[in-house]
C-alpha cells in the first residue's frame, strides 16, 4: 500500500517535471499563447465566421490590434480572412482553418494536462 | 497552506478565459446538438424506410426501426461528443454541463413515453398505427428538450408533431413514407441548418 502510495508519488513528481520542462505555456503554441489570439482562435471555434467588428466588439480591442493579431494567425494558417462587400460598405470575414482548431485543441489538451499535473 | 504554482493558475486562467471568450461569441445556449450527426441520422433513417417498407405487425419491421434507434442514438451521442470536444473539451462539463443536463430533462420523458406505448400499440394491433406516435412523441421531446436551445431546435421538434397528426390522419400503409420524410427528411434538412449556423 505504502509503495503504491509512494509508486504515485515519484508518478506525479515525473509528470510535474515534465510540465514544467517541457511543456509550460510559453513553450506551447506561442501564437495561441498570446491573449488576443487565444480570444479570436476560441471565438472562432463556435462560430463559422465572424466579421471584423463582431470580433473587435466581443473582444473589446482596437482595430490596430485586432488587425496585427489576426494577420500573425492568418499568417500561420489558422484562419482565414474573406474580404468583401455589403452593398458598398468594405465587409471582413474571419473563419478558423482546420489547423487553426487543431491548435487550439492541443492548445486546451495542454492546459488540462498542466492542470491535472499539477492538482497532484 | 499549499498555494497553487504560478503555472497551475496560469493554466486555470487561460481555461476560464477560453471558456467565457465561447460563451460570448456562441450563438445560443446549447450548441452542442449535433448538426451533422443530425444529417447522418437521416441518412440512416432513409435506409430503414427503404429497407422496412410500409409498416406491418411483423417484428422484422418493428425490429428494424428500433435498431435505427440505436444507430441514431450511437450517432447523436458520439456528434455531441466530437462537436463539445471541438468547441473546447474543459468546457464540457462545467459550462454547458447545465444545458445539457436541462435539454435531457425535457428531451426524455416522451422518448420513454413512445418506449411504452409501441408495445401497447402492437397488443392493439396498431403496429401500423407506430409511425405517427414516434413522430410526435419525438417532436415533443425536440420541441420540450429545445425549449431552452436555439430556436431551430423546437421549430425541428413542431415539425416532427406537425407530420406525425398527419400520419395519424394519413393511411395506415403511407407510414414508412412519413417515418422517412420525419426521421430521414427534417432531420437532414435541420441538421444541415444547425450544421452551417451553430458550429458543425
Amino acid at each position: 500500500m505504502a509503495r503504491t502510495g509512494a509508486a504515485r508519488k515519484s508518478e506525479v513528481r515525473s509528470l510535474k517535471s515534465e510540465v514544467r520542462s517541457q511543456k509550460s505555456p510559453l513553450e506551447l503554441d506561442r501564437l495561441i499563447h498570446e491573449r488576443l489570439r487565444l480570444g479570436i482562435v476560441s471565438a472562432l471555434a463556435v462560430n463559422e465566421r465572424l466579421s471584423f467588428n463582431d470580433l473587435k466588439d466581443l473582444l473589446q480591442t482596437t482595430d490596430g490590434n485586432l488587425s496585427v493579431h489576426a494577420r500573425k494567425l492568418e499568417e500561420a494558417d489558422y484562419i482565414l480572412c474573406d474580404k468583401g462587400f455589403e452593398g458598398r460598405v468594405p465587409r471582413t470575414e474571419y473563419r478558423l482553418t482546420a489547423a487553426g482548431r487543431r491548435a487550439l485543441e492541443k492548445y486546451l489538451a495542454h492546459m488540462e494536462a498542466i492542470i491535472k499535473a499539477t492538482k497532484g | 497552506m499549499a498555494q497553487p504554482s504560478p503555472i497551475h493558475a496560469h493554466a486555470l486562467e487561460d481555461i476560464r478565459y477560453i471558456r467565457d471568450t465561447m460563451s460570448r461569441a456562441g450563438t445560443g445556449p446549447f450548441t452542442a446538438i449535433p448538426g451533422w450527426g443530425g444529417v447522418l441520422m437521416g441518412l440512416t433513417a432513409l435506409a430503414a424506410a427503404a429497407f422496412g417498407g410500409p409498416p406491418d405487425s411483423s417484428v422484422r419491421w418493428t425490429g428494424i426501426w428500433f435498431g435505427e434507434a440505436f444507430v441514431a442514438v450511437v450517432i447523436a451521442l458520439a456528434g455531441m461528443t466530437i462537436k463539445s470536444r471541438r468547441a473546447g473539451a474543459a468546457l464540457w462539463t462545467s459550462s454547458t454541463g447545465a444545458p445539457a443536463f436541462r435539454f435531457a430533462l425535457g428531451f426524455v420523458p416522451p422518448l420513454i413515453a413512445g418506449i411504452v406505448l409501441t408495445p401497447v400499440f402492437a397488443m392493439l394491433d396498431a403496429t401500423a398505427r407506430l409511425p405517427g406516435c414516434w413522430l410526435l412523441l419525438y417532436g415533443t421531446a425536440a420541441a420540450t428538450g429545445g425549449a431552452y436551445s436555439v430556436r431551430v431546435v423546437p421549430l425541428m421538434g413542431l415539425s416532427f408533431m406537425a407530420l406525425g397528426t398527419a400520419a395519424f390522419a394519413a393511411p395506415a400503409e403511407w407510414g414508412h413514407m412519413f417515418l422517412a420524410a420525419g426521421f430521414g427528411g427534417l432531420h437532414i434538412v435541420f441538421g444541415f441548418i444547425i450544421a452551417r449556423n451553430y458550429g458543425g
